[in-house]
């Protein structure tokens, strides 16, 4: 496959980078990501990686629009109230970049379609609100050996970390089972300010980015928090852990789990 | 003893990992704690003794992502 004049154009700021160049856009072209969810960190991630010129991009989410999701959800516009997310999000990133591929995916996803979607794309992007889901986005991605860029909001506060499957820490080697339904705030009751959504969902697309093209080094067995309040980051040091029941030499987890799940809560 | 807790240098009384989370009115099932780099398991928190200039991190939870 090679590139029109136009598409030399629109990706030459990438092509000049000797780390990118054409072959590097032509590696992006190829690549297929897996984003879940269409709200707060999936609007700007799948944004970028429709304007970086991703060939495919997987965008599962069950929700409709809600006006309280504009002040983040990026992609969304106010004629978009009530319209499907993942329509809204397709039409966005292929009116900025038609030669993008959107598949999208009006269901949430669940222990039973979790490894068939997954194993379809190179690298998936956790950006969704309950920890049942992070969870199940973490299994099934240790299972289907694809890297996964997690990303959590709330308040003030971000968090990014890519997990290489066999390679570097999990969300499990740290978090060994989601927190007892309704102790920890949803975006929904504690809030969050729309910009954080932006902060996080850029690293992450900027994460995918670089796996795609392998450079640099990626997030992993690194914690990466940040606070709006102080505009710091601080980095944390994670490892593989010997007990973790997912991806540690004693793992009891051989099949995905659908975990009680709350209210989606329709950020 | 002296701890640094989230990058923070802290002065404490304490001997365990659950005597800071008790001081600090931190339930534990809500956080992941880091001793040295080390993770240490939920069930263990009671026991993981501490020792001068350990460095800890408590990981909280953060589901939002919508
Ligand atoms: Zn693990």
């Amino acid at each position: 496959m090679s590139f029109t004049e136009d598409q030399i154009t629109r990706y030459s700021r990438h092509i000049l980078l000797p780390e990118v160049g054409g072959k590097g856009q032509k590696k992006l072209s190829q690549a297929k990501v897996f984003v879940v969810g269409a709200g707060g960190l999936g609007c700007p991630v799948a944004y970028y990686l429709g304007a970086a010129g991703i060939g495919t991009i997987g965008l599962i989410d069950s929700d409709v629009v809600d006006l309280s999701n504009l002040q983040r959800q990026v992609l969304h516009h106010t004629p978009d109230v009530g319209r499907p997310k993942a329509i809204s999000a397709k039409e966005k990133i292929q009116a900025l970049n038609p030669d993008v591929q959107v598949n999208t995916y009006e269901e949430r996803l669940t222990a039973k379609n979790a490894r068939e979607l997954i194993s379809q794309y190179d690298v998936v992007i956790d950006g969704v609100d309950n920890f049942p889901a992070k969870f199940l986005i973490n299994d099934a991605c240790y299972m289907e050996n694809k890297p996964l860029v997690h990303g959590g909001i709330l308040r003030f506060e971000g968090r990014v970390m890519t997990i290489v499957p066999n390679e570097s820490a999990c969300y499990r080697c740290i978090f060994k089972n989601p927190p007892p339904p309704g102790v920890v705030p949803t975006c929904q009751e504690a809030g969050i300010i729309g910009v954080v959504a932006g902060i996080i969902g850029t690293i992450q697309a900027t994460e995918a980015v670089k796996l795609i093209l392998k450079i640099g080094q990626p997030l992993t067995n690194r914690l990466l928090d940040f606070d709006a309040r102080t505009t710091a980051f601080r980095e944390i040091r994670v490892k593989r852990n010997p007990s973790c029941t997912l991806c540690g030499p004693n793992a009891s987890i051989t099949e995905l789990i659908d975990y009680d799940e709350p209210e989606a809560c329709a950020l | 003893m002296e701890l640094t807790i989230n990058g923070k240098v802290e002065n404490l009384e304490v001997s365990t990992v659950m005597d800071v989370l008790k001081a600090k009115d931190i339930d534990p099932q809500l956080v992941a704690v880091e001793v040295n780099t080390e993770m240490i398991d939920q069930e263990n928190l009671g026991t993981t003794s501490l020792k001068e200039n350990d460095k800890l991190e408590f990981l909280f939870f953060m589901g939002g992502g919508a």
